[in-house]
């Protein structure tokens, strides 16, 4: 458990005068020596008075898998739309890393520096191939012209040979993304967020719609990510929770009710209460 | 000469579309000058001039329909207005046809064509200048199309204008542009056009020689237009643009510049256009404001559809087939063209909605299983 002293807190740039000892903070780079990645503190949102999300705290640890569940409209959306950009709080502050404040990046720059999102329907480029797909997805120069002449290198290729093997599609590739089933479509979804590097990867409702087969494999892949990236998960299917969770964080009415590992939250009597005791 | 075949072999791998084109293209740059030239008249396989130069006219008109393919087979930019950009190529090679002419015309001044005189006009506009000179009149072939394309693009993609409301818009240009150059005034000879050309680069325009080279320019600027656009599309431009017609806001999302994409191809397609109408004019000796007409663009878009979009070839094909299919009307039965070209379109959308070459393609995967 991270302590209360070593956050950031509301005011941008707060830290550059903190300690002594730690070195010139560059707000340009991403810092996570004091363990968590993404700290959403205070966070307030509000839609015609009401509270999408009311006062909500939460630290995702780098390299974590964390899942976060609720009924519908305890804000979990919100929360992904809030660290990705999409929409903008009322008050709190959301910092990436110890320095980089994402209230003041637009989408784009959230996505460039590092936070992928996968949405809830697959979109994926259908009259494409699956390898097409992933080049197109690729942290690269992405400039009108620069892709006119640009060519795949032979790293360039081993990445995207190495995202098939992580994604399961190595035999798709060549395959038209088009073609491919609702499951397979949701893992190139993922292959081409990986594609960009990310540090983060917010992932809303993978396995809805899927087999129970396609559900197991999902949950391997997902687990596969941890340690190099921090994925952060939100699912209504239980079964697929308990399968993947290391630590589960339960949203109510806009801020958090519980959190911990899946058997204490299952035991805790609010979430009974409100959420699983349903 | 070497590293050049590979190149173009390399472009046209695993495309046996383009590789028929290309060889087509090929056979008829040689076989057609000849049989007109080298073959005497009394002869049954001669071809006459008139031939040649009609068969000239559909590969102007090929190009013209390459152009509009890449935009909206590839990107799904359904421009109704491509015609526009092929009349200001049309315009800029009458520009130069018409400063040729020199004392040759009606009125005898050197300076001055004869719609100017008759106006009573003094001097020459300022944007006029420059067109005694071949190579300014074929840059402007390619930037004035380009220049009109890009201040379009960058307006109408830059503000997320898409599908019917961007058709309208390009409709909207073409006729507004028709309606300019109508006005005497704009200094194109209004709704006369320019015509009466005599030559070009000193040759006579009515020699068989020089038709001949007319036909030969028109098929190499094809191939070469073929193998271009073939280029862009194979590239990983080309991919992005596929991408970003049916999801564009994931294309957006994945860090695309999706706008600048757009801009780039458009521009591109638009000088195509141009070209092609610079090919057009000394062929066919003429070019007025009709050539602007929104009905030009909406036959275009058939030529295509009936062809086939997103493959190049298809749009090609098309524009071949219905071409000829109009010369054969509008000779045999002139009063029902336009209800055949209505019908065909119709009947094309919902029989054939992938144009002749998906009939191809789905024959020959017949046969191969």
């Amino acid at each position: 458990m991270s302590s209360e002293a070593n956050l950031p807190h509301d005011i941008p740039g707060a830290n550059f005068s903190a300690a002594p000892q730690s070195r010139v903070a560059d707000p340009e780079v991403l810092d996570t020596t004091h363990g968590p990645i993404l700290y959403l503190e205070g966070v307030t949102v509000s839609f015609d008075g009401f509270k999408a999300l009311n006062n909500l705290s939460l630290y995702i640890d780098d390299g974590e898998l964390r899942c976060i569940i609720g009924a519908n409209g305890a804000g979990k959306t919100t929360m992904m739309d809030v660290i990705t950009g999409k929409t903008r709080p009322d008050s709190g502050s959301v910092f990436f890393g110890q320095t980089i404040n994402l209230l003041e990046l637009s989408e784009t720059d959230i996505a460039q520096r590092g936070i992928g999102r996968k949405f809830q329907k697959p979109t994926v480029f259908e009259p494409l191939s699956v390898f097409e797909n992933l080049e197109l997805a690729m942290a690269t120069d992405k400039r009108a012209w620069v892709s006119l002449f640009a060519k795949l290198t032979g790293e360039q290729r081993d990445r995207i040979d190495e995202v098939l093997t992580i994604i399961g599609l190595t035999t798709e590739r060549q395959r038209r993304a088009g073609q491919l089933s609702h499951g397979q479509k949701q893992w190139l979804e993922i292959g081409m967020l990986l594609m960009q590097n990310p540090r983060v990867l917010l992932v809303d409702e993978p396995v809805a719609g899927m087999t129970a087969q396609e559900v197991e494999r999902t949950a391997e892949l997902l687990l596969s990510l941890g340690g190099r990236h921090s994925v952060v998960v939100v699912e209504h299917d239980m079964e697929f929770v308990r399968s993947i969770a290391n630590i589960v964080t339960v949203l109510h009415e806009g801020s958090v009710l519980a959190e911990g590992s899946m058997s204490k939250v299952q035991n805790d009597p609010r979430v009974i209460e409100v959420y699983l005791g349903e | 000469m070497r590293t050049h075949n590979s190149l173009i072999s390399k472009l046209v791998q695993s495309d046996r579309g383009g590789s028929v084109l290309l060889a087509l293209l090929g056979i008829a740059m040689v076989l057609v000058p000849l049989l007109n030239l080298a073959v005497p008249e009394s002869s049954a396989l001669h071809l006459s001039t008139y031939t040649m130069t009609l068969l000239g006219k559909y590969l102007a008109f090929a190009l013209l329909a390459l152009a509009l393919d890449l935009v909206w087979g590839y990107c799904g930019i359904l421009s109704l207005g491509h015609g526009a950009f092929f009349a200001l190529g049309g315009y800029a090679m009458g520009m130069y046809l018409m400063r040729q002419i020199g004392e040759r015309g009606v009125y005898g001044n050197a300076e001055l064509p004869d719609f100017m005189v008759f106006l009573n006009w003094q001097e020459l506009p300022w944007y006029w200048f420059g067109f005694d000179q071949f190579w300014f009149a074929m840059l402007m072939v390619v930037v004035v199309p380009g220049l009109l394309a890009f201040a379009f693009g960058w307006l109408a993609f830059r503000s997320r204008v898409t599908g019917v409301y961007l058709s309208i818009m390009t409709q909207a240009l073409t006729f507004a542009l028709m309606l300019a150059f109508f006005r005497n005034e704009m200094g194109f000879g209004g709704n006369n056009g320019l015509t009466d050309f005599k030559d070009i680069l000193g040759f006579d325009l009515q020699a068989d020689t020089t038709r001949a080279g007319l036909f030969v320019a028109s098929a190499l600027a094809l191939a070469l237009g073929y193998l271009l656009s073939r280029f862009v599309v194979n590239s990983k431009f080309g991919r992005v643009i596929v991408a970003l017609r049916d999801a564009e806001s994931r294309a957006r999302f994945i860090g695309y510049k999706v706008e600048m994409y757009k801009v780039g191809l458009f521009v591109f397609s638009a000088m195509l256009a141009g070209i092609a109408g610079a090919l057009y004019v000394p062929q066919v000796g003429i070019i007025n404001p009709g050539e602007f007409s929104p009905l030009n663009s909406i036959e275009l878009v058939i030529w295509v559809a009936v062809g086939g979009r997103g493959t190049l070839y298809g749009a090609v094909l098309g524009a071949l087939l219905v071409n000829y299919a109009k010369t054969y009307f509008t000779g045999a039965f002139p009063e029902i063209w336009l209800f055949a070209l209505g019908a065909l379109f119709v009947l094309v959308t919902i029989l054939l909605p992938r144009g002749v070459i998906g009939v191809l393609r789905r024959k020959q995967a017949e046969t191969a299983t």
